[in-house]
């Protein structure tokens, strides 16, 4: 028993045409996410270009939105981004090389291996505000073991002249906010490093452990310089993420108005995404104008970034097979 | 044996002593580091169980009230009541608006990048998606309060300045790119033969999208929704921006309503005084957020491992 023919070819039309009623409805609604940027980076444009000038760069917070300046933002971001990037790569290397150079075999360490991993993929699912939290009591604070940070413990330099201040408990220091960004990179950095120690083929390592080199030899000296593209593509956009990082660093460094930029590990600061999110926060439309003038600045700060990613991806990467 | 040559041997294997020694340095370097990320989730657990623990020792605070109350006014009022629901009912109000938008909208955008987009489109669509995923979420919160929001008042007047539905579509947007990359991997990662052999029975590309591509992927798919809804409530800025700060019970999504994170925000930001109770109750809902979303990307993982779809 079959269908008659007709009704066979009627009901194929039918199903081709919902098929291409599917095919206009996807194509549509997958333009949208280039809509919604489109839409984005034009009002950024339109609102942020008034006031974006060489004295926005230069200049300091003010009441007057004509008057307002990003330095003190920009240069505090400077200041944590780089505490975050020389905590967060070495501890995020070294924790990559023991996950994936060192994989066990003993059934208790293999438990402890795989606890590892799921610990790490759970760090990086912890909402960020989380971790400003633990900075400001385990950083800034140091759970109040320590005296106050208005009243520190220990103190060594002037606390406004010598570069070398420092003090614990850190207090809402660019110190403390660099390491609060550290806990919430961290997991980035592992995870990435880990995807480029594994892709470097298993023939590379034993051709140098069949020399003769020793396990670490063999790390050392062929698979982290083989790794090292793959690396740095992750750490630039774990940094990229760091440097437009808001709820962590409101929580360090609280509503201070800051008017100079860090000069030392110890000092008070403020950074960009921070500062945006006071003037958008603002009734007045002038400091949203202000604020969009700052979104300009970081995105393209951000697209630096990325674009120093994509480039160090495509000229370092030579193939390994 | 000549007298330099018995030399070199001691030499080379007192290298090799201080080689032996140096490396076992090194690992251990390496295990300290390693041993740091466990010491993050310890501290992370310690930090808010013992504040929190604080907290509820406190006289104006009972734990049954906490869990149970429907009032939430730490700041105002002569009597103080902390009944977290009001603040959970935001954050579920803001990732339920979200979610609508994300899910619909990331996995059609994933099935045709996956299945129907000719390759040139994809080489423009998948490059959109990877910026709009490393906006930092302070932007997206400024495009809430200064397009959305009001794009929604002239739709409709009756929208509050703050509203819960001009944030969850912001975090909704800023949602999208994860739905989207991790299905989208789990869609591809189905086997070409599967999608031939639906082709040769004579399935049309909707038939093979829905019956056979969609239901292979599912546990991807399902994981990266949760990732999604994970992100969604540990959000902080877009909401902090957009959503507004009264702490209600949250019905109407027209009006304003206080999330779990906005309320952090609030009392870090303020001039609260360190020890007050409203001070140590941010711990407390810091706790309840940390475990939610903590559930949430489990529960993701489980999937992920039970589930999947092995082929060969």
């Amino acid at each position: 028993m079959s269908l008659p023919a007709d009704a066979v070819h009627r009901s194929l039309e039918a199903r081709q045409r919902k098929s291409l009623l599917f095919h206009i409805f996807c194509a549509v609604l997958a333009m949208s996410s280039v809509l919604v940027l489109g839409a984005l980076l034009v009002i950024l444009i339109v609102q942020g270009l008034e006031y974006l000038d060489l004295g926005f760069l230069k200049g300091t917070p003010s009441r007057k939105p004509e008057k307002a300046g990003f330095m003190p933002a920009m240069w505090g971001s400077v200041w944590i981004c780089a505490v975050c990037a020389f905590t967060a790569l070495p501890i995020g290397v070294s924790t990559a090389i023991i996950l994936e150079e060192f994989k066990p075999r003993h059934p208790v360490l293999r438990r402890l291996h795989a606890f590892m991993q799921l610990n790490i993929s759970n760090l990086a699912g912890v909402p960020s505000i989380v971790y400003g939290i633990i900075g400001l009591t385990v950083f800034v604070n140091m759970l109040g073991l320590f005296g106050s940070f208005s009243d520190p413990a220990l103190q060594i330099g002037d606390p406004y002249d010598d570069w070398y201040r420092f003090q614990i408990p850190f207090g809402r220091s660019a110190l403390a906010g660099g390491l609060t960004l550290m806990l919430v990179i961290l997991p980035i950095v592992i995870v990435s490093s880990v995807e480029a120690l594994r892709a470097v083929p298993g023939s590379l390592r034993q051709g140098s452990l069949a020399c003769g080199a020793t396990k670490w030899q063999t790390i050392r000296r062929v698979v982290l310089p083989a790794s090292i593209p793959g690396i740095m593509t992750g750490a630039i956009l774990a940094m990229s993420r760091a440097i437009g990082e808001a709820a962590p660093i409101l929580v360090i460094a609280g509503t201070i108005f800051i008017l100079y930029r860090p000069d030392n590990l110890m000092s008070q600061f403020t950074a960009m995404p921070l500062q945006i999110y006071n003037w958008a926060g603002r009734p007045q439309e002038e400091f949203h104008a202000v604020a969009a003038s700052g979104i300009i600045v970081l995105l393209v700060i951000l697209l630096a970034f990325n674009a120093l990613a994509v480039i160090i991806r495509h000229k370092l990467q030579k193939p390994l097979q | 044996m000549p007298e330099h040559h018995d030399g070199t041997v001691k030499l080379v294997k007192r290298s090799e002593a201080f080689r032996r020694v140096s490396e076992r340095g090194i690992m251990s370097s390496l295990i300290a580091s390693a041993v740091f990320t466990t010491l993050i989730t310890a501290s992370i657990i310690g930090v808010l169980s013992y504040q929190s623990y604080k907290f509820f020792r406190l006289e104006e605070v009972s734990v049954v009230e906490f869990f149970t109350g429907f009032e939430w006014n730490p700041l105002l009022g002569s009597e103080k009541h902390f009944g977290i629901w009001p603040l959970i009912s935001g954050t579920l109000m803001v990732t339920l608006i979200a979610m609508l938008v994300a899910i619909p909208l990331g996995l059609t955008t994933a099935l045709y990048l996956s299945e129907y987009a000719p390759r040139k489109l994809r080489a423009a669509l998948k490059p959109a998606l990877e910026v709009l995923a490393g906006i930092p979420t302070v932007v997206y919160g400024f495009f809430a309060l200064t397009v959305i929001t009001p794009v929604l008042q002239g739709v409709c007047p009756g929208f509050e300045i703050y509203n819960v539905t001009s944030a969850g579509i912001a975090v909704g947007i800023m949602c999208l790119p994860i739905v989207c990359s991790i299905s989208e991997d789990s869609l591809r990662a189905v086997p070409r033969s599967l999608r031939e052999g639906a082709y040769g029975l004579g399935a049309t590309r909707f038939d093979v999208s829905f019956k056979i591509v969609t239901p292979a992927a599912l546990s991807g798919i399902i994981a990266a929704s949760l990732l999604a809804i994970a992100r969604a409530v540990g959000e902080t800025m877009i909401v902090a921006l957009a959503a507004g700060n009264l702490a209600r019970l949250v019905w109407n999504p027209t009006e304003q309503g206080q999330t779990m994170t906005a309320y952090m925000v609030q009392i870090f930001l303020g001039d609260v005084s360190n020890f007050g109770a409203e001070y140590h109750s941010a711990y407390a809902v810091a706790a309840v957020l940390f475990a939610m979303t903590f559930i949430i990307t489990y529960i993701g993982h489980l999937i992920r491992v039970r589930f999947r779809e092995v082929y060969e």
